[in-house]
């Protein structure tokens, strides 16, 4: 290769500057945020935290920690991420791997109408109605059903299970197999890189729903993670304050809020390196090719 | 006039069960899925029928009044929907000619990485604020524009500025709109970029090169034309979503003191019609939403069809 010229090689090294900039902006907001949760409240309100605690103490940790509700709200969160992803998986894979099969009579017609609602969603009221008459609201099912396929995800799960080769499948019908049967035992093994990709998809979409909640969910103990969060931030109520002014480290609700936001974003920050290999090769599965 | 051997063929060849029958296991698989579509986004839409009625909700879809176009007269004579209005357009104007081109350039600069830790670790951070949600993200930036104790704020002050109150400024609400919502989706949306670049020919690179080609003139020449069918094709979706601004994300931020530059449709939508009871009405706003963001998106198609030979479909 011809050496780089000096303006390539500055540009390279402002490049790098840049980029670690960039990165480093991603960055200080929550050490911003971990710094304060760590700090004392008169620290925080004297506005001394940067981005390493002042005055370091736990305290905010305990009182958030030893409020009941949010590990109610932690415990439908779960609920709904596990039951969630579970009914998501189940009727993408089947609708997918049946809408993979090139030659099925129907297929675009039905391919259409899924395109459809990608342009056309469904309204607000008439959604919220629906769910209404259908007496789900202030239930679980309202969060895990009226989501239970993304169009998106479900076409990038086709053109995933078009990429195994048909000798597979073929081989296995002519042992005999029918088509659940094929599925089960060869495609899927076959697919767990995909499958873990948009299952992840769809896991972090429950973890973070907030807009269905907000929707369908009136009755405070129902309340997800989010909800409960926004309303900390947002509404300190006195149950907070008191709580505050018991511990002396404390006293100021801001402490408080911060630890609340690393508390919620904690098992995103623990889940997210473990995974970040999977979904990277995933979703360019999808991609143009070159 | 048939051939002699097919007659002989008819009769051998037993007759075969109806394709549906004999498919009745793929269809099975598809059927599930076919029903929560119908259900869950076929019949509210048909639901839109409330629009062009007064809906009461004791009475029902079949027992509410039909009043044909009357709220869509309303649309246009409410002053409120034309400030919602032109709050939606704004912010998704500005979404489009700042958010869209970050990711883009952000990919073009990470593509010029060689040092594959230093870049692998930069991805890692920059996908991260996508898994975060919006209540956080918005706690994050509520905090770090706060006069007393945010960040921002602390900068002025070292720089002798007066502190701001941000996020009670309706002329500051739209840039915290548009800013954060690169921060936490720039990063994010350079995977198809980065792919899209990594499909590249680097023959073609090879022989700018020897033809002396500079790497500006590489960049130019090379890879953004071949960046340009992904470019148009996530180009032509934003455009169709011009309408749809992004609930959450404005929800969170939103305050009443900043409703003259931030509200857009959705919110209208969920305060008015939802906690507000205005079922019709906001139904109404909801097809015109619909209908304008289709009609963007077909336009927008066509245009890119000739200029450029790409498109949706």
């Amino acid at each position: 290769m011809i050496s780089p010229t000096p303006a390539y090689r500055a540009f390279t090294v402002f490049n790098y500057i840049l980029l670690s900039l960039i990165g480093v902006s991603m960055l200080v907001p929550f050490l911003h945020i971990l710094a304060g949760s760590l700090s004392s409240g008169k620290a925080i309100t004297q506005g001394l935290v940067s981005i390493l605690p002042v005055q370091f103490t736990l305290g905010n940790y305990q009182s958030v920690l030893s409020d009941m509700n949010i590990w109610k709200s932690i415990q439908v969160t779960i609920l709904i991420t596990a039951l969630g992803t579970f009914i998501n998986l189940l009727f993408t894979v089947l609708m997918a791997y049946g809408l993979s099969k090139v030659d099925l009579k129907g297929r675009s017609t039905i391919m259409l109408l899924v395109l459809f609602t990608m342009i056309f969603p469904a309204p607000i009221i008439p959604a919220y109605l629906l769910v209404k008459s259908l007496a789900m609201l202030n239930t679980i099912w309202a969060l895990v059903i009226p989501g239970a396929i993304s169009a998106f995800n479900m076409i990038i799960m086709i053109s995933f299970f078009r990429g195994i080769p048909e000798g597979l499948t073929e081989s296995a019908k002519i042992d005999g197999c029918g088509e659940y049967r094929t599925l089960w035992s060869i495609v899927l093994p076959l697919s767990l890189p995909s499958l873990s990709t948009i299952g992840l998809f769809y896991a972090v979409g429950h973890w973070n729903s907030y807009f269905q909640a907000l929707m369908y969910i009136r009755n405070p103990d129902l309340y997800p993670l989010q909800v409960f969060l926004r309303r900390l931030l947002v509404e300190s109520d006195e149950n907070m304050l008191i709580r505050a002014g018991q511990n002396a480290a404390v006293q100021s609700v801001e402490g408080l809020k911060m630890a609340s936001i690393m508390v919620a974003t904690l098992p995103i920050l623990i889940v997210y390196p473990l995974i970040q290999k999977h979904f990277v090769k995933g979703s360019m599965l999808g991609s143009i090719k070159g | 006039m048939s051939h002699p051997l097919e007659v002989v063929s008819e009769k051998a060849v037993p007759k075969r069960k109806p394709y549906l029958l004999r498919n009745w296991q793929t269809y099975s698989m598809i059927l599930p899925g076919l029903a929560f579509f119908i259900l869950f986004k076929y019949i509210p839409l048909t639901g839109s029928i409330i629009a062009f009625q007064d809906y009461n909700v004791f009475k029902g879809v079949f027992g509410s009044p039909f009043v044909g176009l009357k709220h869509f007269d309303n649309l246009f004579t409410y002053p409120e929907f034309s400030r919602v209005l032109i709050n939606t357009l704004l912010i998704s104007l500005y979404k489009l000619a700042f958010g869209f081109p970050a990711p883009i350039i952000l990919a073009l600069l990470l593509n010029e990485v060689r040092k594959m830790l230093f870049k692998r670790f930069t991805q890692t951070v920059l996908y991260l604020p996508h898994f975060i949600s919006w209540v956080i993200v918005g706690g994050l930036v509520i905090n770090f524009l706060s006069p007393t104790i945010g960040l921002f704020n602390d900068f002025l002050r070292w720089l002798g500025m007066e502190p701001i109150f941000f996020m009670q400024e309706s002329e500051y609400f739209r840039s915290i709109v548009v800013i954060s919502g690169i921060w936490k989706e720039a990063g994010w949306g350079t995977i198809l970029y980065l792919a899209a670049l990594a499909g590249i020919n680097p023959d073609l690179y090879e022989s700018a090169e020897v033809d002396g080609a500079g790497k500006l003139r590489q960049a130019f020449s090379i890879t953004l034309p071949c960046l340009i069918p992904t470019i148009m094709v996530l180009l032509l979706l934003q455009i169709g979503s011009v309408m749809d601004v992004g609930f959450e994300q404005i929800y969170i931020l939103l305050n009443p003191l900043v409703w003259e530059t931030g509200e857009v449709f959705d919110t209208y939508i969920y305060r008015v019609g939802l906690l507000g009871n205005q079922y019709s009405y906001t139904t109404a706003i909801g097809i015109f939403k619909s209908v304008v963001g289709f009609t963007l998106l077909v336009g927008a198609n066509q245009l890119s069809k000739r200029m450029t030979g790409n498109s949706i479909y």
